[in-house]
């Protein structure tokens, strides 16, 4: 009888390799490398005006990357700059922890009661489709400070699309693994926390990862609009709206870029978590 | 060695389940549909029942009922004379497609229902979650998540964590569906190596006559829907039983006097919807003007 199942168990033993050599002798990782250069390359040629004084379109009109480069020296040691970054990277994570912390019990709650979705879930899809930004001139008028209306406008934006990930992810756990569970003797509460929680964790680290995509777009417009800090830097987005109405074009450009790596950092950070969190889906 | 650890994990108790005129259908009037009309089944304890039926017959309506999923609108359903009121860990369910928890090792896995319960706790949970797994040959892929293990593994392990429960019937629901030939046929082995080791009441469900034939005690074919019992053969090839057993002439008759029911039940489910399409296809061709 053993006989029969362990004649199927053959596996194969992995090669052992260090993850740096791992990480190294990935393709993907160099065709991103490569794609960056390239990229960096097309520009800097294509913005040098040299072409018996016509622009190349577009790119022709913006700053290469060698002074865009320069600009970024001269802001590196501004202490507005790196207080920028650190306000909206705060206001981020302020907006979007909080929409964690009421999203995601909010759309179990939907996703595992009948009445309470009978009853939050009209007002809540007719919030959704109103676009965060929207919201700025109606929470400028809510909150006593600026500071508060971008936190809420923040968390809106993430708001809604974690919910509707964690009620999605929710609603499509296999009723067999709650049968199963049910068979096993688990109480309401176990279903709770052993099955559907679990079940949802892919979903809520979707809605994570979006959300914190929203977050950052929402911060920076919101940061345009309301005006900028007291110290000179009021967060990047607040940057680039000074930049353009008084600095340079490398300025805004070295802006945006900082927005591009903050963004990144952000959503590799969630990935890093989800992928710690949830080990069964880090196979092979 | 394999008799030792049967004695040791194996709970000796065994089931009768009575269904008594059992019927379930459902919608409202204008869509009403019955699945299962005026059942009578008893199981007996001990023995592998096997239901065979056409496809779509209600077969896991009826698993449904019986595990506690579902309830009957009227009839009772008994199991040791008692009434079945819901799920419980007396009567385990092997699911068609893989039920285990994605999110849980396979050792984790087979512990979830007596660490829930906690009726066996420590060591003795450990050794026997151990033993078992062991036993289904997954010894070395306790710490791999079901994803890491193949379909057949993945089936052991089902049969693992369901065992552990000592239910005092297993309920299979064409646990075997979606696996290759091969390991079907490997599967079907080890599951009756493990019946006849056990001999725990089994109610196995399923819509291949071979593999029905090769498990049985007793062979229930059910009819078309609304489903009720059309005939019980009593398969008395003898155990152990071997795939061998299949083409002698005894398992022969078995299958074609069940392949004919079978036929004769799928024909009027198939037979209702194709005279109906051939009555508007006729009635399409007289209104054409010629």
């Amino acid at each position: 009888m053993a006989d029969v199942a362990q004649s199927t168990n053959v596996g194969t033993v992995p090669v052992k390799r260090s993850k740096l050599m791992k990480k190294l002798q990935n393709k993907s990782l160099w065709r991103g490398v490569v794609a960056l250069v390239g990229f960096v390359l097309f520009w800097e040629v294509c913005s040098q005006k040299l072409y018996m004084g016509v622009d190349v379109p577009w790119i022709g009109k913006i700053p290469p990357p060698t002074e865009v480069y320069d600009e970024w020296k001269k802001i590196f040691f501004w202490p507005g700059y790196w207080e920028s970054f650190y306000l909206s990277t705060a206001r981020v994570f302020a907006g979007f922890a909080m929409a964690q912390l009421i999203g995601i019990p909010f759309g179990l709650l939907l996703a595992i009661n009948r009445y309470f979705r009978d009853i939050f879930f009209p007002p809540f899809e007719v919030l959704r489709p109103i676009p965060p930004l929207a919201w700025v001139p109606a929470s400028i008028v809510f909150w006593p400070t600026t500071e508060m209306s971008i936190a809420f406008v923040t968390f809106l934006g993430a708001f809604f699309t974690i919910v509707i990930n964690v009620l999605g992810g929710a609603r499509n756990i296999d009723v067999q693994y709650l049968r199963a569970a049910k068979s096993m003797g688990a109480t309401q509460w176990d279903l709770f926390t052993k099955v559907i929680l679990p079940g949802t964790l892919p979903s809520i680290f979707t809605g994570a990862a979006v959300g914190m995509g929203i977050t950052w777009e929402v911060v920076l417009a919101g940061e345009m609009l309301s005006g900028g800090g007291q110290q000179g830097g009021g967060g990047l987005g607040f940057f680039i709206w000074s930049s353009y109405m008084g600095g340079t074009v490398a300025q805004v450009i070295v802006g945006m870029i900082s927005i591009g790596i903050a963004g990144y950092l952000s959503s590799s950070f969630i990935r890093y978590i989800g992928v710690v969190s949830m080990p069964w889906r880090r196979l092979f | 060695m394999q008799t030792e650890t049967n004695t040791s994990i194996e709970n000796a108790e065994k089931a009768t389940i009575e269904m008594k005129s059992v019927s379930r259908g459902y919608g409202e009037k204008w869509d009403r549909e019955e699945v299962i009309t005026n059942f009578d089944l008893t199981v007996n304890p001990g023995e592998l029942t096997v239901l065979v039926g056409p496809s779509g017959c209600g077969k896991t309506t009826l698993v449904n009922l019986i595990a506690g999923f579902d309830f009957p609108e009227s009839g009772e359903i008994l199991i040791n004379g008692k009434p079945i009121t819901g799920p419980g860990h007396d009567r385990m369910v092997v699911f068609q497609e893989t039920a285990l928890m994605p999110w849980l090792t396979s050792y984790q896995n087979v512990v979830f229902g007596p660490k829930l319960r906690g009726d066996l706790t420590g060591q003795d949970l450990k050794k026997k979650a151990t033993d078992l797994l062991t036993k289904v040959g997954l010894s070395e892929f306790m710490d791999k998540y079901p994803l890491q293990l193949s379909g057949g593994m993945q089936r052991r392990c089902e049969l693992a964590r369901a065992m552990i429960n000592d239910p005092l019937l297993m309920i299979m629901d064409e646990p075997f569906r979606g696996l290759d030939a091969m390991s079907r046929e490997l599967m079907q082995e080890f599951f009756v190596r493990l019946f006849e080791d056990g001999g725990r009441t089994n109610l196995f469900v399923t819509s291949e006559i071979e593999e029905a034939i090769f498990l049985a005690d007793r062979l229930v074919v059910l009819s078309n829907r609304p489903t009720s019992v059309r005939k019980i053969i009593d398969i008395k090839l003898p155990r152990p039983r071997n795939f061998h057993q299949l083409t002698s002439s005894e398992a022969f008759d078995y299958k074609r006097e069940a392949m004919e029911l079978l036929h004769e039940e799928a024909l009027k489910g198939f037979g209702a919807a194709a005279g109906e399409s051939q009555k508007a296809f006729m009635e399409s061709l007289t209104k054409t003007p010629s």
